[in-house]
């Protein structure tokens, strides 16, 4: 399993190569730049403009520019911010656990909730039950996050004044773990919702498909019990699609995060890059896009390795 | 006289050419299908209303959607405005209904361009296959390893939120889902008898993939053209949310709930409503999409009855 592990890491470098080829293009590609701010500013002669770019290294062309972006970066050397001047590395090391905190958060919920829901929805089909959450997980899969974080915001924080409105901490305060999950609360209940409205109905489709096959009716006639054959027979090989829908969902978190680190004020990789974006901070957009391609391609892994681990069927060669 | 142009594509049109009835020809069946779906039909229903509402209703209304009243800002949902003001004081159901045009149009036009490229390049690679199958598959791969919205930023960041721009960006990102359903029904419908018949014909390689593939491979097709539609209904508006999408003050459901943002603490309304004209037209396209799964893919039906 290592062996396989090791190889597969090794055939992701292409890949992510790759990534890194098509993120340079499309980041250098697009029109406007980190020149186009000052290109109409009085005060900036058109001699500033082209001693910028080349103190910006952009005068070279772009093979120069990937390559030398490329050696830089394997050695550690991410650049600098074109905005802040700050290391793009230290930047991003700043953001990136207030993201990975969040996101983790949001796993955590998401999977401890539609395990369950999913569960009961197939073994009690057509019950109010099923119902109630079939009904609540379309409403999940129809809503655009942003406008269920501003609802949550509208009555649990404006109304009811219960969560606080954003950020998170008490800005200002001490350390305080309450204070902490607080915050927590509102960001994770809205990106959770979509989280456990889609998998629970993944759960329950492959439950479905799993209760009546035969192993299960031979599990039940030698005299297990319903719930032992549910849980320990069903649910394992019913988990198995998750998996890969839970790895393959992980760019889409990273995604939701970022219009729920809008909203909220979380101080994350979203906004980051969101800035970023904004203000043609190259560097520091090439920074995300690799980290994130790099989390892609390790989660595909992680499902992969977690497939082999719930179905001994499948043998890696 | 070439005969093969006009082969009928589907047996029921097969039967229609012979001059024969068609009573239970699978389309006819599938719309039968369809009919029985309750949720579905209410949904088409329902859709079809708010369609006719946006199309007419800023026509009746005694509003004008970009007319600022100043001294009307933030009025509450009453009979003269049924859903309130903004914080210029414009109609909020106008600008709604204003929006709706905006925002369905941009959905149907964003879900054309996604299809259509999708239905092409992925049959293109299905029937020809190889290097050119296996370069676009490995771009596909490409393309979904990037968060699909860190994409549709970076673009809109450098083109400008123009209507446009906005639909050729939302579909140039989603046609991959299309193309790997195409490429994976024509790798397998390529193989099949019909089309070694055509082949023998000598029918034109263009005529087997129009008439003889793509018909075969509609079902799919009309699926994912619905909930394409949702999706890029979601998509604009989060961009338009964003400040990337559509710009004021043209409305759109997004921009819309942009503002409501830093009105939603004295005027809790701008935030709900936009938002709800999102998530109803979102859940009946969703549900039409589900009976339309149902009608078309019999079998899904039948493995969800032995359940």
């Amino acid at each position: 399993m290592s062996r396989y592990a090791s190889r597969r890491l090794l055939q992701a470098l292409p890949l992510l190569l790759g990534i890194s080829v098509a993120s340079f293009l499309i980041i250098n590609a697009v029109p406007g730049g980190p020149l186009s701010a000052y290109e109409n500013a009085p005060s900036i002669t058109p001699l500033d403009l082209q001693r910028l770019e080349h103190q910006l290294g952009l005068d070279q062309p772009l093979y120069v520019r990937y390559v030398t972006w490329l050696t830089h970066f394997l050695t550690g050397d991410w650049g600098y911010s074109y905005a802040t001047q700050q290391p793009v590395l230290a930047m991003i090391a700043e953001r990136l656990p207030n993201t990975l905190y969040l996101m983790g958060t949001v796993y955590v919920v998401t999977l401890l909730l539609a395990v369950p829901v999913g569960v009961l929805t197939a073994i009690r089909q057509y019950s109010w039950f099923d119902h109630l959450f079939t009904g609540l997980s379309f409403a999940g899969l129809s809503m655009p996050t942003f406008w269920l974080g501003l609802l949550l915001i509208i009555v649990l924080g404006l109304t009811l004044r219960l969560f606080p409105l954003g950020g998170m901490a008490t800005p200002g305060a001490d350390f305080d773990l309450v204070d902490r999950l607080w915050h927590l609360v509102l960001p994770v209940t809205t990106l959770s919702f979509v989280g456990i409205a889609h998998y629970s109905r993944y759960l329950r489709a492959s439950m479905l498909e799993t209760l009546h096959q035969d192993y299960i009716r031979t599990a039940r006639a030698k005299g297990l019990s319903h719930r032992s054959a549910v849980f320990r027979h069903a649910l394992k090989n019913a988990a198995l699609p998750l998996v890969t829908i839970a790895a393959l969902d992980l760019p889409e978190l990273f995604v939701g995060a970022l219009v729920t680190e809008q909203i909220f004020g979380w101080p994350g990789m979203g906004r980051l890059f969101w800035d970023s974006a904004t203000r043609s901070d190259y560097p520091v957009l090439m920074g995300i896009l690799a980290v994130s391609a790099a989390l892609i391609v390790l989660a595909n892994l992680a499902a992969d390795l977690a497939y082999g681990y719930l179905d001994p069927r499948i043998r890696y060669s | 006289m070439a005969t093969w142009t006009r082969a009928s594509a589907t047996p029921e049109a097969a039967l229609a050419d012979l001059g024969l009835p068609d009573h239970a020809g699978p389309w006819r069946l599938a719309l039968e299908r369809f009919l029985a779906h309750r949720l579905a039909v209410a949904s088409l229903a329902a859709l079809l209303l708010l369609v006719v509402l946006v199309l007419f209703g800023p026509t009746l209304s005694p509003y004008n959607p970009e007319h600022t009243n100043l001294n009307l800002r933030y009025e509450p949902p009453s009979p003269t405005h049924l859903m309130g003001t903004d914080s210029l004081g414009r109609d909020l159901l106008t600008r709604i209904m204003f929006g709706g045009r905006v925002s369905m149009t941009i959905g149907v036009l964003a879900m054309t361009v996604a299809i259509t490229l999708g239905v092409v390049l992925g049959g293109l690679a299905g029937f020809y296959g190889g290097v050119a199958d296996a370069l676009l598959m490995r771009f596909v791969d490409m393309m979904l390893s990037f968060p699909r919205l860190f994409l549709l930023i970076l673009f809109s960041v450098f083109f400008g939120g123009h209507f446009l721009t906005v639909v050729l960006l939302l579909g140039a990102l989603s046609w991959m889902g299309v193309s790997r359903i195409i490429r994976a029904s024509f790798l397998s419908l390529k193989e099949r008898q019909f089309v070694e018949a055509a082949k023998a014909l000598a029918v034109p390689n263009r005529v087997i993939m129009t008439r003889h593939l793509l018909p075969n491979a509609l079902a799919p097709i009309i699926v994912a053209a619905t909930l394409g539609i949702a999706t890029a209904i979601i998509a604009e508006s989060t961009l338009s949310f964003l400040g990337l999408g559509i710009q004021p003050p043209t409305p759109s459901w997004g921009n819309m709930l942009k503002d409501a943002q830093t009105d939603m603490s004295i005027a809790p309304w701008t935030a709900v409503f936009p938002g709800l004209a999102i998530f109803v037209t979102v859940v009946a396209i969703n549900f039409i999409g589900d009976g339309l799964r149902d009608a078309l893919d019999p079998q899904h039906v039948i493995r969800s009855a032995r359940r």
